[in-house]
């Protein structure tokens, strides 16, 4: 490798990154600055916490808040049962049905909930359920994505090791809470991170299921607040979304490297 | 003939079938049901004001192939996706490389890369909405510097939908980026030894060995980029709404459109059967090109 090239492929890959943290960097200014600053770049501007208190004072932030947080914990909670149960089944119990089974469950991989939009509402209009966290919720719990990564696991947990738990008199479910989960803790780990960044961020079905302040989760009410257009000003604006993404972005430059292996591991299937 | 079943046998097709129930009752409620759901609303009329609809057989596909947006939603979609997947998936193995070798600054560069991944698109579009502003957005500005005219990126039908391309693959890159990253890092580092003994040069290298041996990888991110060329919209509610003229209204946000603010659910089921055997036929594709054994077992 020349020198010369070597030099340009690292200034190509530094113009790169810039580019992709040039967006977050932006909102950052803004957001901390106050509104006559918000696209003029002056080293001296004064720095700012007004937008963020005026952001959080022009909407039920503290409510999305809680939503968001109630709602990606029920949705992982419940993932975390049905898809170890199901994974479980597929990986050590040789049922009847068991391959179209599996083949029905990886359909889900490919038509995710996300387009099954008018459906699930007529679902959930039916059930009684509109505006609730469980309608948001539903429709993820039975994870494809997490009865596929786990069920890979779970079959190469060494046979010894179970029949050994049995040998000793132990049931199915003592088992696999004994022997399996154990053994899989750090894919847990990685479906975590990727099941609540999904549910943090998934904005279009809980827009769609939801019309109250009560059950909104953050980016719908982000959205709510953004578009509501009678002058609501850039800063403020920049300083909502900010606070929406901050949890996400501060866990991930804490636990960057679990977050990196974490979806490295979820796409090695 | 009936087959002596002993209990043991009994018992392995018992527990294993209360263990998946749960998660089965789950998916057949809402994927496998509101497939099936699809097809059958998309045969009736729309239900009025507490009336059930009609059976129109195949009227609302009739509507469909006589509505000019549902075809400039088709073909925004396609050319979505003919410009997002293939950027993005280059622009990943790209950065792929870029980070796996010995680069100045690699950790950063790594953080750079990965960030857009793990903010919500909701919030990214609100900040991009920002900069592609008319008049007063970063992009106006840099483009005033050079003198450029003022133009309205995202309210002009040329440019709207290229802003939206250039949004999405900003936030994949990143994404996909990992999964290449774990491929290169489970290469074998003594190919890449024996070939500069060789005096192979590095695109040589890459050309011959490295691309072919992540050829799993590629196929894995193209169909995950595939989807979500069908599947994302998120940035269109918020900054375009799928105007100017329906040129960035892709076919789920149509669906979304007809369906909850036209409220008109019988042709959006009609819509959604469209989406659905795109994406059948991806997972078919996918199922032919990839390896079975790779995939399955």
């Amino acid at each position: 490798m020349t020198r010369p090239g070597r030099v340009l492929e690292t200034a190509g890959a530094w113009l790169l990154g810039v580019l992709c943290i040039l967006p977050l960097g932006y909102a950052f200014w803004t957001a901390f600055h106050p509104s006559e600053f918000s696209t003029r770049f002056v080293p001296t501007a004064p720095l700012t916490l007004e937008n963020f208190v005026k952001a959080w004072a022009a909407a039920p932030f503290a409510r999305y808040f809680v939503n968001t947080i109630a709602l990606v914990t029920m949705i992982l909670a419940v993932q975390l049962v049905l898809c170890t149960l199901a994974a479980y089944a597929f990986a050590r119990f040789a049922f009847a049905g068991r391959s179209v089974a599996f083949l029905l469950v990886l359909v889900q991989l490919m038509i995710m909930p996300d387009v099954l939009i008018v459906e699930n509402y007529r679902t959930m209009s039916r059930l009684g359920l509109l505006d609730t966290l469980a309608a948001i919720g539903l429709p993820y719990m039975a994870s494809a994505f997490g009865i596929f990564l786990l069920r890979q696991t779970f079959k190469q947990v060494p046979r010894e090791l179970d029949e050994a738990a049995r040998v000793e008199g132990a049931g199915p479910l003592t088992i696999l809470w004994r022997v399996y989960v154990p053994l899989a803790k750090p894919v847990y780990v990685a479906f975590a991170l990727v099941s609540v960044s999904y549910h943090w961020n998934n904005f279009l079905w809980p827009l769609i299921v939801t019309n109250s302040v009560t059950t909104r989760p953050l980016t719908v009410g982000l959205q709510v607040f953004a578009s509501v257009d009678q002058g609501v000003d850039w800063s403020i604006i920049t300083a909502a979304t900010m606070m929406t993404s901050a949890p996400l972005l501060v866990a991930f430059l804490l636990f960057q490297r679990q977050f990196v292996q974490s979806f490295m591991r979820a796409g090695i299937r | 003939m009936v087959v002596p079943v002993s209990s043991a046998a009994w018992r392995v097709h018992v527990i294993g079938w209360l263990l998946l129930l749960p998660a089965a009752v789950l998916l057949v409620a809402f994927t496998h049901y509101p497939v099936a759901a699809t097809i059958y609303t998309s045969l009736f009329s729309n239900p009025k004001a507490g009336r059930a609809g009609v059976w129109v057989g195949l009227d609302n596909y009739q509507a469909m192939a006589e509505d000019p947006v549902f075809w400039q939603a088709v073909g925004n979609n396609l050319w979505f996706a003919v410009w997002t997947i293939p950027v993005s998936v280059a622009l990943a193995l790209l950065m792929a490389v870029w980070v796996n070798g010995r680069i100045a600054g690699r950790g950063l560069l790594r953080l750079a890369f990965f960030t857009p991944t793990v903010l919500p698109m909701i919030a990214v579009a609100n900040i991009w909405l920002f900069f592609y502003t008319p008049g007063y957005g970063l992009l106006e500005q840099i483009t005033g510097l050079f003198g450029l005219p003022s133009h309205n990126w995202l309210g002009s039908r040329e440019t709207a939908l290229a802003c939206l391309v250039v949004v999405t693959v900003w936030k994949e890159a990143g994404f996909f980026m990992i999964f290449y990253l774990a491929a290169l890092q489970s290469l074998s580092p003594s190919l890449g030894e024996a070939a500069s003994l060789m005096g192979a040069s590095r695109w040589y290298f890459f050309r011959r060995v490295t691309f072919p041996l992540l050829m799993p990888t590629t196929l894995f991110v193209l169909v995950n980029a595939v989807i979500n060329s069908f599947r994302l919209v998120d940035h269109i509610v918020v900054m375009t709404k799928g105007g100017p003229d329906n040129t960035t209204a892709l076919l789920l946000y149509y669906i979304y459109d007809v369906g909850f603010k036209f409220w008109d659910q019988a042709y959006a089921a009609a819509l959604t059967l469209v989406l659905l055997v795109i994406l059948a036929a991806v997972a078919l594709g996918q199922f032919l090109l990839l390896d079975r054994r790779v995939h399955y077992q």
